[in-house]
């Protein structure tokens, strides 16, 4: 089943995810460059991931709307199968958000740089969204009762 | 999630039945798309009562004949 095969929602779903994890690849690799010679909790980091972070929404929006266009006669249909998927995909997901804060939350209180707080809670974001987009794709493939 | 359902159903071969229907036919006369109404067809998706209905009501016939669910819990 290629892209063809692909309801206009699971096609937003491969986006999501290749854009979450394209995104933090980037910041990832940005920051690695710039913590050469220097501990990581110096690394200027809130830039990057700020950027980041807005490239992925903007890169998502862009997505959509490019898939909208080749896709014109299906774009925006949304049917209870693919509201079902969501849901179930969003509350696996929905666990890294927490364990997000959890983290955020024993990393204050050990009074750890903000450095990692922030990334924590970035990498518990795409861990997140790379789960829920998962469990979604694999509803869509391999079916959903 | 991803356990087959034991419903079955004669989709398939009601939409040839009837004018050879297509699954893009059915899918617009019941408002779902055409990926919804293929992953019925090939078990992988229990729709709700009311599409059952709905599917039931675009053929015409009950709904015990488009789909069916076996007599005896099997192990």
């Amino acid at each position: 089943m290629g892209v063809k095969g692909m309801s206009f929602e699971e096609k937003n779903t491969w986006i999501y995810a290749v854009v979450s994890v394209g995104a933090f690849a980037v910041y990832l690799v940005t920051i690695l460059g710039r913590a050469e010679g220097i501990p990581f909790d110096e690394v200027p980091y809130v830039g990057p991931m700020l950027w980041t972070i807005g490239g992925a929404i903007v890169a998502s929006i862009v997505g959509t709307i490019a898939i909208s266009i080749v896709w014109s006669d299906e774009a925006d249909k949304k049917d209870e199968r693919d509201r079902e998927i969501g849901r179930f995909g969003e509350y696996i997901g929905q666990s890294f958000v927490v364990i997000g804060a959890l983290a955020a939350l024993v990393l204050s209180m050990a009074e750890v740089g903000y450095f990692w707080i922030s990334n924590a809670v970035y990498l518990a974001f795409v861990l997140s969204a790379l789960l829920a987009s998962t469990a979604k794709i694999v509803a869509y493939r391999r079916g959903f009762q | 999630m991803v356990r087959p359902t034991r419903v079955t159903n004669d989709i398939r071969s009601l939409r040839f039945a009837n004018d050879e229907m297509t699954q893009a036919e059915l899918a617009d006369r019941i408002g779902v798309t055409r990926q919804t109404v293929i992953a019925i067809e090939r078990g992988r998706y229990s729709p709700s009562l009311e599409m059952a209905f709905k599917i039931a009501r675009v053929f015409r016939v009950p709904l015990d004949d488009v789909f069916r669910y076996p007599d005896r819990e099997e192990a």
